[in-house]
């Protein structure tokens, strides 16, 4: 018999008291993929080693991502009681000095810190001549819901996320609601999906809790295969706690009976993270029979898929687990009826699900309350390109676009320009940089020809070439597809032909036709988003830098000069 | 059983996770071995009562399956969007100078293989790569070379 959620709660808690207000200081390493690009395994490597030949005793832990990620490898010391000092671009070989100067002496190494971060109940003094790292311009515009524990909690460590707020979203939805007004919360809060169509939570889910068949299943979605987003991965790495409860939370709505957590194979450190937040809930009780002693029982099991894009579609994605290829199907009937296996099924993004603690915690209402219009909440987005600030942010839905990008990621490096943003992954679309005066909202952003999508945006400098950038989208659409529909098939190999040619300087006026005869073929004959939207990253482009296209057809002329350097694609995409 | 059918045997039957398929399958034999021998496909139909055809389906659709073993070292390069803006096709050019070959593929004395991958997940860290699949982010033609330098100095993973 598991403990009961009280002493299970006391337990995390006296253990969060002994790592923040211990005996010896809590070194954090920042170790998501972003990280590990950076090198933080290295950095933690040397942490450790540093501790074990200077003599000083630390708790070190390697949690996910803060969000920072221009300042990877991160790491931070917290002092017993203290707040926590971070530092940024470590490399292994400064690592000495912080562990001697600070994790020894105390004493932190004002030249080297990014920043501090006052921690909640400490009444140290925050410390002199270090910058408030919650006034960084990446941090000043955050909200942050969904990501309120990244780069806080060691991801592999139930007990630090139970010690956050974790499980008791489980806990009020099991003893004070039951699954209809949980549902009725996410109505409440009019949370839409995060996974790029924008679909209304709380109406999917009511599909699913109107079906009256006991075998039923919940799908969580992390195949995020959009290049520029990495947002899911990152929650799974940083973390996995908060998304395994509201799988859990989900089932509990929709009188599911399973959900399945989707993860591209060789991604190891979502998928060892995810992993470990399932084993440890089913340990802990908030997963198997009678959870929390109600009468709801419920499994989640990881299932990884091979490398396929289109995986991510909602019905190939259920093809993906029952193992054959990922290819969508026809529709109807939708998987509300007949889904994985057959059974009633939904599949929701990472995101969204990763939204539904807070939302059943705090309530609907609150979460309405934020955002814009019919977009309510935040929007988690992952800013990359030569940004000053790359990384990820969780900003309210209803931010102008312009901050963004020139407060919150600072602008463009090295004194160069904006000249576009490419927004939504691969099928969504870009905007010229007189053009992102906008609200991020669901419906403007569609309507200025970009989406939200799953939250991508890359932001491009004038050196940048829009016929080359789109050409390098539609290889990956073209190397993507799935092959089922051929209009997409076939269409995304035309598109990156035409595109090819027109790179090469040798395009028609006629190309540009040729390519919107093709664009609506695609559209019109498409199974699924991949044919339907592939024609998106041509149109947008044509829709805002058509006279770049004129200058490489008519002058036959590359104005960046990107054309005429070498090109290479993956051996697949080419005919 | 020779000693690779053992391995593919094991690897097949070592499965823990409740929702066994023929990708499941395939994906622990890929883990296993690097790769999908003829004797795999075989195994993996009439382990899952499925067709040789069936699993040949599955296997030939996810790139991430390779039907030969693999090389000792494999270094992949992003050619996202968020890499392709910051420099990815010189970074491409100089892992392929560094690698001795044309394209994509594998070395003739099989010590490196060279592969695009469409995201490696580390986007803000762009330009990315990976050497035996650890990331390494903010690299340019440089750096890329000596990376693939490096790695060919090392031994192999022993598949």
């Amino acid at each position: 018999m598991a403990s009961s959620f009280l002493e299970i709660g006391l337990e995390a808690g006296r253990r969060w008291q002994k790592l923040t207000a211990g005996d010896r200081p809590w070194i954090r390493v920042g170790t998501a993929l972003c990280g590990e690009a950076a090198g933080a395994f290295e950095v933690a490597a040397a942490v450790e080693s540093e501790l074990a030949s200077q003599g000083v005793s630390a708790e070190v832990s390697r949690v996910g991502c803060l969000g920072l990620c221009f300042a990877e490898p991160l790491l931070d010391v917290q002092l017993p009681g203290g707040h926590r000092v971070f530092y940024g671009n470590v490399d292994p070989t400064s690592v000495a000095e912080i562990v001697s100067a600070h994790v020894g002496d105390g004493a932190p190494v004002t030249a080297m810190a990014l920043g501090y971060l006052a921690q909640e109940g400490s009444d140290a003094p925050v410390p002199d001549g270090i910058p408030d790292l919650d006034q960084h311009p990446m941090r000043v515009w955050e909200n942050r819901i969904a990501l309120k524990n990244a780069g806080n909690i060691d991801p592999m460590d139930i007990h630090q996320y139970v010690a956050n707020g974790g499980y008791q979203a489980l806990h009020k939805a099991l003893t004070d609601l039951d699954p209809q007004k949980t549902l009725d919360e996410v109505k409440a809060s009019g949370l839409r999906g995060r996974g790029g169509a924008a679909f209304p939570t709380a109406t999917k889910w009511s599909f699913l809790a109107g079906n009256p068949a006991t075998e039923k299943y919940v799908l969580c979605n992390c195949e995020e295969g959009d290049p520029g987003a990495f947002n899911d991965k990152n929650i799974l790495e940083s973390d996995p706690g908060t998304l395994v409860e509201g799988v859990i939370i989900a089932g509990y709505a929709t009188g599911a009976s399973k959900g399945y957590i989707f993860i591209r194979h060789g991604h190891n450190g979502p998928i060892d993270r995810c992993r470990a937040a399932v084993d440890q809930a089913r340990e802990l009780g908030f997963l198997g029979e009678n959870i929390m002693g109600s009468d709801f029982s419920y499994e989640i099991e990881i299932a990884l898929t091979g490398d396929s894009y289109v995986a991510g579609e909602e019905s190939a994605l259920m093809e993906a687990i029952e193992g054959k290829r990922a290819m969508p199907r026809f529709r109807p009937p939708f998987p509300a009826q007949f889904g994985l296996f057959g059974k009633p099924t939904n599949i929701n993004n990472v995101k969204t699900l990763a939204y539904i603690p807070e939302i059943v915690s705090k309530g609907g209402e609150w979460f309405a309350g934020i955002g814009h219009d019919t977009s309510t909440g935040t929007v988690i987005l992952c800013l990359t390109g030569p940004l000053k600030y790359t990384g990820m942010v969780e900003v309210p839905l209803g931010i102008n676009l312009k901050d963004v990008i020139y407060e919150a990621a600072g602008g463009m490096r090295d004194g160069k320009t904006l000249k576009l943003l490419q927004t939504g992954g691969p099928l969504g679309g870009v905007l010229g940089a007189d053009n992102i005066d906008l609200v991020l909202d669901f419906e403007i952003l569609r309507d200025a020809g970009a989406i939200v999508g799953a939250g991508g945006i890359i932001a491009a400098d004038e050196t940048a070439c829009i016929v080359d950038l789109t050409r390098s989208l539609i290889a990956f659409c073209q190397y993507e597809s799935c092959g089922k529909c051929f209009p997409c098939r076939m269409g995304m190999s035309h598109l990156l032909e035409v595109l090819e040619r027109i790179c090469d300087l040798e395009g028609t006026p006629d190309d540009l036709t040729l390519m919107r005869s093709v664009g609506e073929n695609m559209q019109a004959g498409s199974l699924c988003g991949h044919g339907q939207l592939g024609f998106n990253p041509v149109s947008s482009a044509l829709r805002y830098f058509g006279p770049e296209f004129d200058a490489h057809i008519i002058d036959r002329t590359c104005p960046t000069g990107t054309c005429l350097t070498p090109r290479f694609s993956p051996a697949e995409s080419r005919r | 059983m020779s000693g690779l059918e053992q391995r593919i045997h094991d690897a097949v039957h070592g499965q823990t996770q409740p929702t066994v398929t023929v990708l499941s399958s395939l994906l622990a034999v890929e883990d296993e071995l690097g790769y999908i021998p003829k004797e795999a496909l075989d195994f993996v139909a009439g382990f899952s009562k499925a067709t040789v055809n069936d699993v040949w389906a599955v296997a030939s659709f996810y790139p991430n399956f390779r039907f030969e073993p693999p090389a000792e070292h494999v270094v992949e390069v992003c050619w996202g969007a968020s890499c392709h803006l910051v420099g990815a096709m010189g970074v491409f050019k100089s892992v392929l100078e560094a690698a001795g070959l044309e394209d994509e593929g594998d070395t003739l004395d099989k010590r490196l293989t060279v592969r695009f991958n469409t995201c490696l997940g580390a986007c803000s860290q762009a330009p990315v790569m990976s050497m035996d699949h650890h990331l390494a982010g903010r690299v340019n033609p440089e750096i890329a070379g000596k990376n693939v330098a490096r790695l060919l100095e090392q031994e192999g993973h022993g598949e």
